[in-house]
Parts: C-alpha cells; structure tokens; sequence
C-alpha cells in the first residue's frame, strides 16, 4: 500500500480530493484517505455537498418512453389533482422532478443492501411488508409497463385514456393490495413508490424540479428554508402570513 | 507488518461523540492520539451552512448524511431459529459517518439518566421485595446493575454538559428540588450552562395542561443552545434559531451541541492529534497471548488495507458496531442465549415507544418553528418515579409534547384519521391539518432478556466481505405493559388539552420490525458491570478479556433509561478517557480485579 499517510499533500488538496472526487459517484465520498492533522481552515463549500439543482431544458432522461410518462402522468394527477387547494402533480413539475431523481444516486438504489441470497417471502414475514430488491429506476422501469398492460387486458384501453374514476378506482385497488400487476411487480408496493415520489415532488424545495411556485408549500403554509424563527417563537397561535423562501431565488 | 504506520499512545475507532470526547481528553493529558474515521470530514461552513442545510429532501427524506445500508447493514430476526433477513432499505437504525458520527445529526435531547436507571436490578429488590425481582428474572428479563451508580456519574455528566453547551434548567440542586426543571433527576452540583429554550405554541399548550393535572413539566434539556456560549475548551457557540431542520440534518448556526461546534474546534488544533478519515477497522489485532491488542487493521477507501499499532485501542464506533469489532477482533467470548455463557452480544435493548397524534380545530400550531430538542416533558411515569407496587411492570416513559419540526414531506400523513393520503382529499386535509396537528411522545424504558442479543450473521457479508452484525429481538412482556400505560397517561393528556380525532401508534403492539419502528436508540450487547461472567467491560469500559482495549457507546448500557442516549454516552466516554490516562497508561493492566 501507499501509507494513508500522503506527506506531499497539504490540508486544501487533502480537503480537495476529498471534495471533488466525492461529487462524481453515487455514494457521499470517494477519493484518497485523508491524513488530517490541524484545523482545516479552508472555506470552499464541500463539493459533495453544493447543492445540485434539477436538470433543466425540458427533455426527459430516464423516463424516455412516451406512454411511460403518459401512464405516470395520469397516475400521479389523479394521487395530486388540480384543484382549489392547488396545481395537479404534473402542473407543479413532479414528472421532471422524478426525471431528475431517477437520475440520481437515488434512483441507482446507491444506498441500498441488494446482496443476496434474496428471498422475498421470508424476508417479507420478518420485515413485516415486502422488502425492497431493485433500484427505483428499475422499478418504475418494470411498473408503469405493468400498469399499462393492466389497463389494456382490463378495458381495452391506454391506462392514460381510462376516466379519472376508473383511474382512482384502480389505484384504490393497488393501495389495497387487490390487483396484480404480475409476477415482476409488487402492485401495492409500486402504489407506495408513486405516492411517495408524487408528494416529495410536490413538497421539495423548488430547487429539485417540482414545487413549481412553491405551490406545495402555500398549500400547507410552510415558509420553506428561512432558518431563523426567534422573531416569531413567541408570537403563539398566531397567523404570520410568512411568505415562503426557497434555496434557489424565484425564477 | 506490511503498511504499518508509527504506533500511537492511543487509537481511537470512530470519530463521533464518544471517540471525539475521548480524544480531546486523552490529548490534553499529553498522550499522542489517532482516530481513524470510516466517514469524510465534514464541518459547519464548509458542508452545511444555512443556505445548504434546510433541505428536507436531501438531508431527511433521502438520508445523505447517514451510513448508507450498502456500506454496512444489519440483519434482524424475531427470535433464535429464525433464519435472519438484511436490512436493506433505511429504517430505525439511522448511523453516522463522518466525523462527528451521527452527533451531527442527532436532535440533542440531552437527559441525564435517573439514578433508578443504573441499579435496576437492586433498587427493584430494595423497594418491592427480592421475590419480585426473581420473579421478573423469572419471566426472562436479565437485570443487572452499571457498577458505576448516579452519584459517581454526576462529575462526568457536568463534564459533558459544560463541553456541549446543554440548555435546560435545574430541577435539583443538590437535593433541593425547583419546580419549573425535572424535581425527579438525580442531584445536580450546578445549573445548566445556559437556559432552557423558549415554548412554542403546543409547548405552552402541554405544559399548562399537564401543571393542570397536577404534573411536573419541564423544557427538555437540549444541545439547541438558547444563547451564545463559550465551552470549557474556547470554543464558541450561537443561539439556536429554532430553524427547524434539526435531527438529520447538521446545524448551520454553531448551535448543535456536536463534535464539530464544541470539540473538534480545539481538538484539531493539538499536535498530538491525528485523524484518518475515509478509513475503516476491520478489526483489532491480539499479541499472541491473547490477553491484549497490538492494534488495528484498517481499509482506506481506495481499498489499501493498513495497521496502526498502540498501546490502547478504543472502541467507539457506535453502539452496533462496538459489539461488531469485539466479535470481528474475536476478543470475549460470544454470548449464547441457551447456555447463557459468553457475554458479547449479551443484553440488548432498544427503547419502547408510543404517540399519540391530535387535532386543535382552528389552532394556528405553526410548527415550522422548532428545533431537535424543543419540547415539554413529564417525568411523573419515568423510571421509579412512580409507585409500581400494585402495577404488574417495572420501568416507565418520559411523556413529551414536542417540537421538533414541520417539514413538509416527514409530515404529510400528519392528517386527520379517516382521510385519504390522496387525491383532493388529502391535499384539502393537509392544508388544514399541517397547523392543526399536535403530537404527544412516550420514550419507554427497555429492559434485556435473554433472548435478546447480537451475533454475527452466518450467510450476509458488507462490501469488505466481513459477516455482518444480526439482531435477534422482540418486545418483552414488561415493556409492553409498561408503554400500554404510559400511552393511556397520553391519551388523558391530549384529551385534557383539547385535542380530538386522536391516533396512537403504539410500538410494542406488533412484533418488532425496523421497519416499522422510529427510534435509533439501539442499546446494550457490549454492557459494563462489576461482574466478568454478566458483563463485557468492567466499570472503566476496560474489556474483562483484553486490558488494553476501552469501548464506550450505548453498547455498554445494561438497560435502557426512560431517555435517549447521548448523555450518558458523553459522561461515560469522559470517565474511560480519565481512568485511562490517570491510572492504565502509568500502570497497564485490568483497572479492576476480576
Ligand atoms: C436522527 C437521530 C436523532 C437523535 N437524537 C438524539 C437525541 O435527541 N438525544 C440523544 O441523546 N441521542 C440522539 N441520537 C443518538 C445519538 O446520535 C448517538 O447516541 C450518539 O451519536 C452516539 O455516539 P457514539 O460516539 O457512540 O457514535 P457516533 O457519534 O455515531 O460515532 C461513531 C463513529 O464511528 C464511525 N465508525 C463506525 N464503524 C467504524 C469503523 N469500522 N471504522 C472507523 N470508523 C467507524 C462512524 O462513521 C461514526 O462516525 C439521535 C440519533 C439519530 C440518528
Ligand atoms: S434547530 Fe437550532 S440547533 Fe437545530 S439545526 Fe436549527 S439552529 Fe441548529
């Protein structure tokens, strides 16, 4: 080995290739081993740590196939409909925004244990519900197909043509755990995932695609990223009308 | 050895509270330290400032600063026969890894334990009779007590409050109880270094309800420091500013009581002091007498394995994995449930929970105005505070009314029972419960039986090809009659203060899955104690097999208090660190006779 021990590099390169070499993988760090000794003074943020806005410019990466999306589209405004309360799922950016976290570590699965052996019944009696064994990219890869072809064998039709009640009712089934999706797909499992990935979208910080106008945020009345509420702890029960401030600055 | 670096006084395994604590105390002393860190280094300006920190999305929701499962999970089961599964998406176990451990990310609930905590299992006699105690052993809980008591403590304790800044207030002083602090914590020499913080909406709601029924609320003692500070080592800390994106998240403001804002300011600069980071253990290497340890085997991230020689080796690498490296180092002796011989491993526990969700028509709860440790807090049913000659359980539950946070995505199921967690329904429900909702917590106390503890994994392996650590564990029957009744006291609370369409999760109803459960207070497996045949360290957390090896983290606590941990974690880690560089490193060998 070459000792961890790297006399030729000072504290910043130290700090640098931690920084930089972390930002290009999936996992938080990569890099060579630092030997630190003293105070790191510098005071460049991190790399692996900036903040990385969503993709932008309209195309899709991940989420290429055509009646993937329409399929997921009708999904998800049906799980967020534009309504008083606000803007549909779609509307606020939640397609982009799943677009663009597909695309990232998370949509890998870079976090998650996918060692075997697998076993999917016993591990689901012990764990409770079904575990998880594929990466979320390939998961909507395997489950908006599915959804499709539930929607042709049982009316004859594009799962984005079907009616926003036969919409609802199919996804109250699959939330039910009532309707199979084959053996590839956890139906009531795929339901949580999109569920789950329409919200964030809705909620996030603007910052990742979704959230457009900080519409989710208004809904609710959450003032988003402003950090210092000692002028209003003591104002109790009150209505502060605070206007919500996202991470990047309105577009 | 190949690749072996120059030996140190000490090494330090894992770099978070406990190993950062234990550093800056053994380098004042003068000894030469390393800590080698499996995670990066990370620090205020430089990885979370305010304008990178309140990010729900990233730092809560997706985890960024945790230990991911890919780079070690657990496996888990039920019970013994049981063919265990691996843990493969987040859960309960929320570890760190960088430095600072997950000190950085924790939400600083900072409790001394109670006396009662440290000698169950001769308080319990005392007070109710031996046959009582037996009968609980009996049924298969293992009680034994710290052999270190409240009292000898209580120095180490105010150690740890005054290095991290703790904001609370008194509630007894040397005996004499102040109403408005907790009149049931153990004595205190002095006060809390700075104030307790300010009451939030639902905060003033708890605490005049519950002074109502005749209870004795107190602000949680908190690492959200209420003002600017100076700690014992010079560093300086700012006000909380109650941002609101606390646990999970590091603090932008220097107001987290962490390694980063109280110790590693002062730490880093000691030239005795040296940190690996990015570096893994495998494990530690035993002379061939087997009675002490060379040193350690460690693994860079570029895969380069090393060994760093010293004279004593400290374990503080988190609670699981203390347990992990003792029984990967092959120091001790596994703990076997049937013959209940060995005793790593041995008396695992975890912290039994409830809560009970309400509703406040009309209320304006704000709840984006909080902080990690911000709430009001009933010790009434903690620990023995309370009677339980006539209840069929020992132990109890703080009782909290909290507010920790109002990020959006954590709480959009935070909506009234009934309601769908979609469609219209569920966007007109959070539009109007998200300032409604109020939550009650019950933190249980967890006491070990037998057949709960930690192995290693015969099939599953982490990226090194090392067996991963397998839990085996469910609820015990005590600790599920005693949250029952700490989540009925609950109930009476939210329905005094108003609250309506309650909902109560109650933990301990269902088997134990991580899945399904919150707290990341793992506990026990490695525990202290006075005898060698119960207990894997002795009092000074010196291992009874091997002198020279130390480990401090929750893994040492034989039973869980009422309470989260790091406290007790804090003033233990300053005990080891004292007794090592006052008494062992002049003197090596066991600090206790076996
Ligand atoms: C979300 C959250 C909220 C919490 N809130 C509270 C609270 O309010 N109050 C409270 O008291 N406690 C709380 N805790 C618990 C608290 O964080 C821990 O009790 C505390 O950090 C434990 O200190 P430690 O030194 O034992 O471990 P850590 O601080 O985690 O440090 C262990 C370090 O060891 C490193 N390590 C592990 N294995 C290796 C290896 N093989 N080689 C090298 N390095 C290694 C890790 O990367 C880590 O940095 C919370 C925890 C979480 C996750
Ligand atoms: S709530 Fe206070 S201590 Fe916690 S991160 Fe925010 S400012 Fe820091």
């Amino acid at each position: 080995m070459t000792s961890p021990k790297s006399p030729g590099m000072n504290r910043r390169q130290a700090l640098f290739s931690i920084g930089t070499a972390a930002a290009a993988t999936g996992l938080a760090t990569t890099g060579r081993a630092a030997e630190l000794h003293g105070f790191p003074h510098e005071t460049a943020m991190s790399a692996d740590h900036l903040p990385v806005p969503a993709h932008r410019g309209g195309s899709f990466r991940i989420l290429t196939d055509e009646t993937d999306r329409a399929t997921l589209k009708a999904a998800f405004d049906r799980l967020i409909p534009a309504d008083d309360q606000g803007p549909s799922a779609s509307e606020a950016g939640c397609l982009e925004f799943l677009d663009d976290q597909l695309s990232r570590p998370y949509g890998e699965g870079a976090a998650l244990y996918l060692d075997g052996p697998m076993n999917r019944e016993r591990e689901a009696a012990i764990m409770g519900a079904a575990q998880v064994f594929a990466t979320p990219r390939d998961r909507y890869a395997a489950g908006l197909p599915a959804l499709e072809a539930y929607a042709q064998a049982t009316d004859g039709a594009a799962f984005a043509a079907l009616s926003p009640d036969r919409i609802d009712e199919i996804l109250t089934g699959l939330e039910a755990g009532e309707i199979d999706l084959g053996d590839d797909v956890d139906g009531q499992a795929f339901f949580e995932l999109m569920l789950q990935n329409a919200r964030e979208g809705y909620l996030a910080d603007p910052l990742y695609g979704g959230n457009r106008d900080m519409a989710g945020w208004k809904m609710i009345g959450f003032p988003g990223a402003r950090y210092d509420f000692r002028p209003y702890i003591e104002k109790r029960g009150e209505e502060l009308n605070l206007t919500p401030v996202s991470l990047i600055p309105n577009d | 050895m190949a690749n072996e670096r120059p030996k140190a006084d000490v090494v330090i395994v894992g770099l978070g509270w406990a190993g950062s604590v234990m550093a800056e105390e053994l380098t004042r002393a003068g000894l030469n330290v390393v800590a080698i860190e499996r995670g990066a280094w990370r620090d205020t300006s430089t990885d979370f400032p305010p304008a990178v920190d309140p990010d729900e999305l990233r730092w809560h929701t997706r985890r960024e600063l945790l230990q991911p499962m890919s780079v070690e999970t657990t496996t888990f089961r039920n019970k013994t026969g049981q063919t265990a599964a691996p843990v493969r998406n987040w859960n309960a176990f929320q570890f760190g890894w960088n430095v600072g451990g997950a000190g950085t990310h924790w939400a600083g609930m900072s409790w001394r334990f109670l006396p009662w905590d440290f000698e169950v299992a001769t308080q319990t006699a005392e007070r109710y009779g031996e046959a009582r105690l037996d009968s609980l052993m009996a049924e298969g809980l293992q009680l034994q007590d710290w052999g270190v008591t409240y009292e000898e403590m209580a120095p180490y304790y105010d150690r740890f409050e005054r290095i991290a800044g703790t904001s609370g207030k008194a509630g007894n002083l040397n005996g004499e109880r102040i109403k408005g602090g907790n009149v049931f914590e153990g004595p205190r020499e002095r006060d809390y270094p700075t104030p307790e913080l300010k009451d939030t909406n639902w905060m003033r709601m708890y605490r005049e309800t519950t002074e109502g029924m005749g209870y004795n609320p107190f602000t949680i003692p908190a690492g959200n420091i209420s003002q600017s500070y100076v700690n014992p080592l010079g560093v300086t800390m700012g006000p909380c500013t109650y941002c609101g994106f606390c646990d999970f998240h590091g603090c932008g403001n220097f107001s987290k009581s962490s390694p980063q804002a109280c110790i590693l300011p002062a730490l880093m600069r000691r030239p005795n002091f040296t940190v690996l980071t990015e570096t893994e253990v495998l494990h530690a290497v035993k002379h061939e007498d087997g009675k002490t340890v060379k040193g350690v085997q460690f693994v860079t991230r570029d895969g380069e394995e090393g060994f760093q020689p010293a004279d004593v080796v400290c374990i503080t690498a988190y609670q699981m994995d203390n347990v992990r490296l003792m029984l990967l180092s092959g120091i001790g002796e596994q703990y076997d449930p049937t013959t209940m011989k060995g005793t790593i491993g041995r008396n695992y526990s975890y912290q039994t929970c409830s809560s009970v969700t309400g509703f406040f028509s009309g209320a304006k709860m704000n709840p984006f105005i909080g902080g990690g440790a911000l709430g009001v807090q009933i010790d009434d049913y903690n620990g023995d505070n309370f009677d339980h000659a006539d209840l069929d359980f020992i132990g109890g539950a703080g009782i909290m009314g909290y507010s920790t946070n109002g990020r959006p995505i954590a709480n959009m199921n935070g909506i009234r029972p009934g309601n769908k967690r979609w469609g219209s329904e569920w966007k007109e429900a959070y539009a109007r419960d998200y300032q409604e909702v109020a939550n009650i917590f019950c933190q249980g106390t967890s006491m070990p039986t037998r057949d709960a503890y930690l192995s290693l994994d015969p099939t599953y392996k982490d990226r090194h090809g090392q067996p991963l650590l397998r839990l085996t564990f469910d609820w015990n029957r005590n600790d599920k009659s005693m949250i029952d009744f700490a989540t009925e006291k609950a109930i009476e609370i939210m329905k005094e203060a108003g609250g309506e369409d309650l909902m109560v999760d109650n933990q301990a109803e269902a088997a134990w899955n991580p899945y399904k459960q919150h707290s990341s207070h793992t506990i026990g497996g490695l525990v202290m104690g006075s005898d060698p045949s119960t207990s894997a360290l002795n009092p000074y957390l010196q291992s009874w097999d091997c002198h020279n090896v130390f480990s401090v983290g929750a893994s040492a606590f034989p039973n869980n208090g009422g309470y989260n941990p790091t406290l007790t974690v804090g003033a233990l880690a300053v005990r080891a660190a004292r007794a090592i560089h006052e008494t062992y490193i002049n003197n090596p060998g066991p600090l206790v006779e076996a």
